[in-house]
């Protein structure tokens, strides 16, 4: 690689920035340079859409990454603003020590660093040691409260995480054992480009075992089910701003994993269809995600199960395939990330001004607090995929491509999301209206965050602007 | 690769999966551990071999760690832990060593089946060394499942990471098997401290998993 490149820089920033704020004590100065830094990153990964540097042997960008990385840097950029008024609020009551909100502000500028080196890993070893690293950031700051459940979400997420990372090393190991005959020894064997271009000549038994290690591997980590279980704890247990930031980013990092390798596949005659699979686990989750929806009592973790039913969609339409379901996939995530981390922040001010977690202690927040309340009803009806949301768009273009290839699991996903939609609505419900629960405290909530993320998904349900459904049909094209 | 460092390399390989077997069946910490240490010297054992016969002293690295880190340090660390914990008499497991024992030479047998088969184009050691790393793998997977103690959780997580490790250095010139190896002794450092960490500050009775399962999320 010659000179610095931007994709330097979108590794610099944040590494840099996460020394830094781990050397700075009070909490304004640092939570406004997590602010600046998050920002920086995100200006950074803008210019990668216009000029894209030059790939080398462990970092590259192309047309699919960007997407990612872009999407990551701006939920980044905006989850680190409702960090800032969060975390003071936390610092007041006491629930965070000065000492424990240094090493959250590090840790979270190193998670944005553990990210974008997985998303512009050019090699699928480097990518796996990143994906490492989100993993083991994420589990700190889990347990950063320290509280019982906590750290017990923490260790859960540890164990399974560990063991999910371990398998998708197998998984790695056993793609370079394939790519060896026919790309040769050394470096070469897990350079991504290299795989890719040379991949119809390996061979297809090994690279079928690979895949199912790297599904259950990276799977663990989407939080794909039966491998979940880590999921709503780790979201329930955390400091808001990281559920923030596991849902609407973490889970689709992972599922990127996936999604290379399932290139390398396609890109195999010989090898099995990778669709299936995650079309199954696609579907299983969306379905029990749905059934679990019912009987939460804890918002947070309500919304955990939310997340699973929506990777559960993504997985399925990416496993499907085909432009038209790719294309729903790619767009589907986005507006699952944007709206499920614009839900987060407002129920991350909507549990600091109640005091609570529980939705039983939860009602009538359109009464004493007009503006979180109807946010977060508009943040659900977005979520359960009701126009003239942006979900409700690629919600739609996913069921209706099911039914122009494989009509008959269309059932099963209709079925899901509106088992999903009817929960989701009867939570909202007894939270949004009736009888206001004590806690009438005023809050001071950064609305911007999460007005701007539903503003984006509102207009992308309205008007998608031609030159982005471009950009991602073309993106959609090369998944093949 | 003449006979005798295929054969070398095949005897350090086949001692790991038997040395996974040994430890499904120690219903003592202790003993477990020693077992585990036992398993880490074969490891490092096996991966210098893998370094001299492939030609690739950077491999002389990743012996060293899994010597010093996985073979002394951790060990060590261990015993010290379950002496505080006072749980190194007893291990709880929750199938009993037969049914533990047929299920892990079925996965042996499973994994030399699937392995073999896919990698008839590789070379002999190379499809070997994967059999076995599988095994080893599998067999960990099993430990994770059968201890209920938070140590022996660990243990099964360490044995399985030693199967990957055997794996990574029998696939020839692979990249950064160094790296790797090291950022997978950073995790089970972390994993280690926090055993320890929740002891030293009491946040629980016991470190049994079973415990932690009763502060479940859904409170009340």
């Amino acid at each position: 690689m010659s000179g610095f490149t931007a994709l330097d820089a979108v590794l610099l920033i944040p590494a840099v920035a996460a020394g830094v704020l781990a050397l700075i004590p009070g909490y304004r100065l640092s939570a406004a340079l997590n602010l600046m830094a998050s920002l920086a990153s995100l200006c950074v990964a803008i210019s990668l859409l216009f000029i894209r540097p030059m790939g080398g042997n462990y970092l590259r960008v192309d047309d699919l990454s960007v997407v990612f990385i872009v999407l990551s840097t701006f939920v980044g950029f905006t989850t680190s603003v409702f960090s800032a008024t969060y975390i003071a609020h936390e610092v007041e009551v006491g629930k965070l020590t000065p000492a424990r909100l240094r090493f959250y502000h590090a840790m979270y500028q190193v998670l944005m660093f553990a990210m974008n080196l997985a998303l512009i890993a050019n090699n699928i070893g480097l990518m796996w040691v990143a994906i490492e690293l989100a993993t083991l950031t994420t589990v700190l700051m889990v347990a950063v409260y320290r509280t019982h459940e906590a750290i017990e979400a923490a260790w859960k997420y540890f164990i399974l995480g560990s063991v999910g990372i371990a398998l998708a090393l197998f998984g790695t190991i056993l793609v370079y054992v394939a790519a060896r005959p026919v790309v040769g020894e050394g470096l070469a064997g897990m350079v991504w480009t290299t795989l890719v271009a040379k991949a119809g000549a390996f061979d297809p038994a090994l690279l079928n075992l690979a895949f199912v290690f790297l599904m259950l591997g990276y799977g663990t980590k989407v939080g794909l089910v039966p491998l979940h279980a880590w999921l709503p704890d780790a979201h329930a247990e955390g400091p808001t701003p990281i559920s923030a930031v596991l849902s609407g980013l973490l889970l689709n990092v992972a599922l990127y994993a996936v999604l290379r390798f399932k290139m390398l596949l396609a890109a195999n005659p010989g090898a099995v269809a990778p669709g299936p699979m995650m079309m199954a686990m696609g579907l299983l989750s969306l379905i029990f995600a749905a059934f679990m929806l019912y009987r939460r009592r804890d918002i947070k973790r309500m919304f955990a199960y939310s997340s699973i039913e929506h990777m559960g969609i993504i997985a399925f339409a990416f496993g499907m395939g085909g432009p038209l379901a790719d294309f729903a996939g790619l767009l589907h995530m986005t507006m699952h990330s944007l709206t499920k981390s614009a839900i987060f922040f407002t129920v991350g001010h909507i549990a600091q001004v109640k005091g609570t977690q529980r939705i039983a202690d939860i009602r009538g927040l359109t009464v004493t607090h007009p503006v979180l309340g109807w946010t977060l009803v508009a943040g659900v009806m977005a979520i359960a995929g009701l126009p003239p949301f942006g979900i409700f768009t690629s919600e739609f273009l996913v069921v209706s491509s099911t039914f122009a290839r494989q009509p008959f699991l269309a059932i099963p996903l209709v079925l899901g999301l509106l088992i999903a939609l009817g929960a989701l609505l009867l939570h909202v419900q007894s939270l949004a209206f009736g009888e206001p629960s004590p806690g009438v405290a005023p809050s001071r909530a950064s609305y911007l965050p999460m007005f701007g993320h539903l503003a984006l998904v509102l207009a992308a349900g309205v008007f998608f602007p031609p030159l982005i459904t471009h950009w991602f049909q073309h993106v959609a094209r090369q998944l093949g | 690769m003449s006979g005798i460092q295929f054969d070398i390399a095949h005897l350090l390989a086949g001692g790991l999966v038997l040395i996974s077997l040994l430890m499904l069946y120690q219903d003592r910490l202790t003993a477990l551990i020693n077992v585990f240490a036992a398993q880490a010297v074969a490891l490092s054992l096996s991966v210098a071999w893998q370094a001299f016969v492939q030609d690739a002293p950077h491999l002389y690295i990743t012996a060293v760690i899994a010597l010093v880190f996985k073979g002394l340090i951790i060990p060590v660390a261990l015993h010290r832990i379950i002496k505080r914990l006072g749980v190194h008499r007893e291990i709880e497991q929750v199938v009993g060593i037969g049914p533990t024992m047929l299920a892990g030479v079925g996965l042996v047998a499973l994994s030399l089946v699937v392995m073999l088969r896919v990698t008839k184009a590789s070379d002999q050691l190379g499809r070997e060394d994967l059999a076995f790393a599988l095994s080893v793998v599998l067999l960990g997977l099993l430990m994770m499942i059968t201890r209920r103690n938070a140590v022996g959780l660990v243990i099964g997580f360490m044995s399985l990471e030693n199967g990957l490790v055997l794996a990574a250095t029998g696939a020839k010139g692979m990249p950064l098997v160094v790296e790797i190896s090291v950022a997978f002794s950073v995790l089970i450092a972390f994993i280690v401290i926090g055993v320890f960490l929740f002891r030293i500050r009491e946040r629980f009775e016991t470190v049994d998993v079973a415990a932690l399962d009763r502060f479940r999320g859904e409170r009340g």
